[in-house]
């Protein structure tokens, strides 16, 4: 069965009814060490306001400041089997599934939406690297499908933010076939005539660097991003050299062509934005904060007829 | 045989000791050792079956890995005629560690694209021991892309550890090569069949291995890590590999019954490297085989017929 056919209505979400108070309420930049207060943080996106230093920043967090009024759908992904290899480390895998959940207060290591950026509508997929360090499993290839499907479906863009380690080892070659698998949601978009805009972020690595995070019509970068597929510690061990200052962070891949745009976070948005409006022949958007958009009653379903 | 796996030391023993007898009975002609000798061929030999018939998953790698088990190379040389090398990404260089070109398989023209590990020290040097560089899979891009448009069938032949972890690789693109490989495979409108010969190590092997059949030989391995990186990320300890090609289910029967793999070659007795001319034959009967049934199937319905294969996995996980 197709997961068109399978699509379930998406469930209306806005940040603000998640938004906790942080525990802490200062948090030290682990670049400078400066002491950022958390309104303040998360007013400036989680960028050190002392030194830009991009730090993480959840799915939820960037959709809340991407869409208008920080409010959007989320787009229902198809559930994977639970360990399908009954995978087991130190750790069983089912156990360090149970304890990401209780840590990130997320179901898994992606996050699909929708909604209007500026009035202009997309859907878009956001990685997770709190959740097991993003890693790609089942889940993260059914919810890049998810989101290419329902781009196509509803003919928007797909913006997807990247962020992980790599593939879900624990899911051992289910989560190396999530390469071709994301590919064919790439295939999708390339196919249907719709942008698909990959913004990578710290760090972006492994099988997911080398499937749909380097196959985008345009690669936005945030700052100082690592992004590679051999981690620099692999290579420094296999070439017996130090790696030059700045090594497969992102304006070493935009130097060396890897990249469209290295991209601060404050200016992400606009510039998604005017790139998406343009590359989709649409008249320039109406820039600033907007609110959320009205929300239009749901038509009712039309009674099956035979 | 110079080359014993460790697990087969007890075979290397009763062998050496056959081998040593009928040394000195060729010096001493009034010595006839042929029956003794023989009774150790006969151990020799039920000792081998014993240890092939349930391979571990560590084991299985280290025979995917065996020195001595047919390569590319050899493949292309027995199975093929006509065989002309085709070489370079148009871009920067020619890849040693992935061979291609035009050939023949049978009475069909086709291109074959594969990893090559080398024999002995130079080879392997020269070959960078079958870890392909951006090049590599650019070559191979290119080479896909001159099959379909002379609708020739293509066969790749999977053996590498994976990617190469060096500093002009990263600089170059490894990663977006991967990608574009991967994505010509799932683009091109004719068959794409791909063997594991070997090791199908991680995304150097899907790039070639994102085929419309994936075929593995009885002993290949095709694993997203190798079991020693696993080791040394999940147990903190590269020496708990046995523990970590468990985990990872690596073995061609495992991935047949996930459906990554659509077909085991069976290997000789022993292992390819024991017969790599049987090794070589069985692949070509297999691939012939698998082309005839994609015959059947025109561009789109191949193209269709390899993103469905991919949409689907992962519909089932294993036994416990
Ligand atoms: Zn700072």
């Amino acid at each position: 069965m197709n997961w068109i056919s399978n699509y379930v209505r998406p469930r209306i979400n806005s940040i603000f009814s998640r938004r906790e108070v942080p525990e802490n309420l200062w948090t030290k930049c682990p670049e400078c060490g400066t002491m950022l207060f958390h309104r303040e943080l998360s007013d400036n996106f989680n960028v050190c306001s002392n030194c830009d230093h991009h730090m993480a920043m959840s799915p939820r967090e960037r959709f809340g400041a991407l869409f208008d009024g920080g409010v959007f759908s989320e787009v229902q992904v198809p559930e994977p089997i639970a360990d399908p290899l009954h995978f087991r480390d130190q750790k069983r895998y089912p156990d360090r599934m149970r304890e990401a959940r209780r840590t990130t207060g997320e179901k898994e290591a992606m996050l699909v939406a929708e909604g209007e950026m500026m009035r202009t509508p997309v859907v878009a997929a956001c990685q997770d690297f709190s959740f097991m360090a993003g890693s790609m499993g089942m889940y993260v290839g059914n919810a890049i499908i998810a989101a290419a499907e329902r781009a196509v479906q509803m003919r928007r863009p797909l913006v997807l933010f990247s962020a992980a380690g790599g593939a879900r080892m624990q899911e051992g070659i289910l989560s190396l076939m999530q390469m071709p698998r994301t590919t064919v949601a790439v295939e999708m978009l390339k196919e249907a005539g719709l942008p698909y805009i990959v913004v990578l972020t710290h760090p972006t690595t492994g099988g997911v660097t080398a499937s749909y995070a380097m196959l985008g019509d345009l690669h936005i970068a945030e700052p100082n991003a690592l992004i590679c597929f051999a981690g620099p510690r692999v290579i420094e061990q296999t070439i017996r050299e130090k790696l030059p200052e700045g090594f497969q962070r992102a304006e070493y891949l935009l130097d060396h062509g890897m990249l469209d745009r290295v991209t601060h976070r404050k200016d992400m948005k606009e510039e998604l934005v005017t790139v998406i409006r343009m590359m989709m022949n649409m008249p320039p958007a109406i820039k600033g904060d907007l609110p959320a958009p009205e929300v239009e009653p749901e038509q009712p379903e039309p009674a099956e007829t035979s | 045989m110079k080359n014993y796996l460790e697990f087969e030391k007890p075979l290397a023993e009763i062998e050496g000791k056959a081998e040593e007898l009928r040394a000195l009975a060729r010096q001493n002609d009034e010595m006839d050792v042929e029956k003794e000798a023989s009774a150790l061929d006969a151990k020799a030999e039920t000792l081998l079956k014993d240890l092939y018939a349930d391979l571990s998953p560590w084991r299985k790698c280290q025979v995917a890995r065996h020195p001595e088990r047919p390569h590319c190379k050899d493949y292309i040389e027995a199975l093929f005629t006509e065989y002309t090398p085709l070489a370079g990404d148009r871009n920067f260089a020619d890849d040693h560690a992935v061979m291609g070109g035009l050939a023949r398989l049978g009475d069909r023209s086709v291109v074959v694209i594969g990893h090559e590990k080398g024999h002995d020290t130079n080879t392997r040097i020269e070959r960078n021991f079958g870890m392909a560089r951006p090049e590599g899979y650019r070559k191979a891009v290119r080479l896909m892309d001159l099959a379909h448009r002379f609708n020739l069938p293509v066969v790749t032949l999977v053996d590498t550890p994976g990617a190469y972890p060096g500093k002009g690789a990263e600089e170059r693109g490894q990663s977006e090569a991967i990608a574009r490989s991967t994505q010509k495979c799932l683009e091109i409108g004719v068959p794409l069949v791909s063997v594991i010969i070997g090791e199908g190590g991680s995304g150097g092997a899907v790039a070639f291995a994102t085929a419309n059949r994936v075929a593995m030989l009885e002993h290949s391995i095709y694993s997203v890590i190798s079991p020693e990186g696993c080791a040394s990320i999940l147990w903190k300890d590269a020496e708990k590999m046995r523990e970590a090609a468990e985990a990872l289910r690596l073995t061609a029967q495992d991935l047949h019954k996930l459906g990554v793999c659509d077909r085991i070659i069976k290997e000789p007795f022993g292992g390819a490297q024991r017969d790599p001319k049987a090794a070589i034959e069985a692949v070509g009967k297999a691939v012939e085989a698998i082309l005839d049934d994609l015959s059947k199937l025109d561009g789109p319905a191949l193209i269709k017929d390899r993103r469905q294969k991919y949409l689907d996995l992962g519909a089932q996980g294993l036994a416990a």
